[in-house]
């Protein structure tokens, strides 16, 4: 928690801004939403708003014919599969980092989702799916009938 | 299993470069291919979010630095709900060796992937000094 970065901001000018860094970065420590970097593939934000929520994740290099996003009532499922360049003859690698293979991931959206409203985008190698709240969810009064 | 995890994490830097940075943002190591061809060596780097505006090639020496430029997501009225991945700055340098055509290096962003392609130069030609008698 109190890594090198923390120490480091007292060198810095822009103190402002390293604040509100730190700032929001203690909001999120406190708020309990820890990132799990790196043990799915592909990485997942969830953004919430009152009129929906968004979805971003890292995919770079996929065409986006192939990604596959299905969402049943609050379950939101990606999948898909991430192809390794294929070499030619005589080519070798020298250093290979990234990678490859075929990913599923299902998430629990805290609401209802209205399907067929759901829209995604594809840009510079990161997906954002923005689902709107279904109108049907809202809050149900269940009268009990006395005998 | 273990070191599968450990592969899939990503690093965090302050740059390979050995300079303070001007931009207060965190930045992280593209995770990179490298293979050669019959003609070439071709580096293919991960690196969401940056688009051909946002990334920086240079060639100094015999270090080939790249530098991608991310926007911070932010949504109005919107606040993070799970958070897995924290959006930064890409950098990350190579020394290149001296068999590569500096003249020629190409580099094409497409979809979050950069692909720089090193051409290797032409053998030098062994010239044959003839030696005056004087």
């Amino acid at each position: 928690m109190f890594g090198p970065r923390f120490w480091r901001f007292w060198r810095m000018i822009d103190l402002g801004a390293e604040m509100q860094r730190l700032q929001s970065e203690m909001n999120r420590l406190f708020s309990g939403y820890i990132p799990a970097h790196g043990h799915e593939f592909p990485a997942i934000n969830v953004w919430v708003g009152k009129a929906d929520a968004i979805v971003t994740a890292e995919l770079p290099g996929i065409d986006p014919k192939k990604i596959d996003i299905s969402v049943v009532a609050d379950t939101l499922t990606l999948s898909g599969s991430r192809e390794k360049d294929v070499l030619k003859e005589g080519e070798t690698y020298h250093r290979q980092e990234r990678s490859y293979g075929s990913y599923t991931r299902t998430l629990q959206i805290p609401f209802e989702v209205d399907v067929s409203k759901v829209d995604a985008k594809y840009e510079k190698g990161v997906l954002r799916i923005t689902l709107p709240r279904s109108e049907e969810v809202k809050p149900k009064k269940i009268s009990i009938k006395s005998e | 299993m273990a070191d599968e995890k450990k592969e899939l994490q990503r690093k965090e830097t302050r740059g390979s470069v050995e300079t303070e940075r001007t931009r207060n943002r965190r930045v992280y190591v593209p995770k990179t291919d490298i293979y050669e061809t019959k003609d070439a060596i071709v580096l293919v780097a991960d690196m969401p979010g940056v688009d051909e505006k946002s990334v920086d090639i240079t060639l100094e020496k015999n270090v080939l630095t790249i530098t991608g430029v991310v926007e911070p997501e932010t949504y109005k009225d919107h606040s993070i709900a799970y958070y897995e991945y924290d959006s930064g700055d890409y950098q990350r340098a190579f020394t290149i060796s001296d068999e590569v055509d500096r003249e020629k290096i190409e580099a094409s962003v497409s979809q979050g992937v950069l692909r720089v392609t090193l051409p290797k130069a032409e053998p030098v030609k062994a010239k044959k000094i003839s030696i005056k008698t004087g």
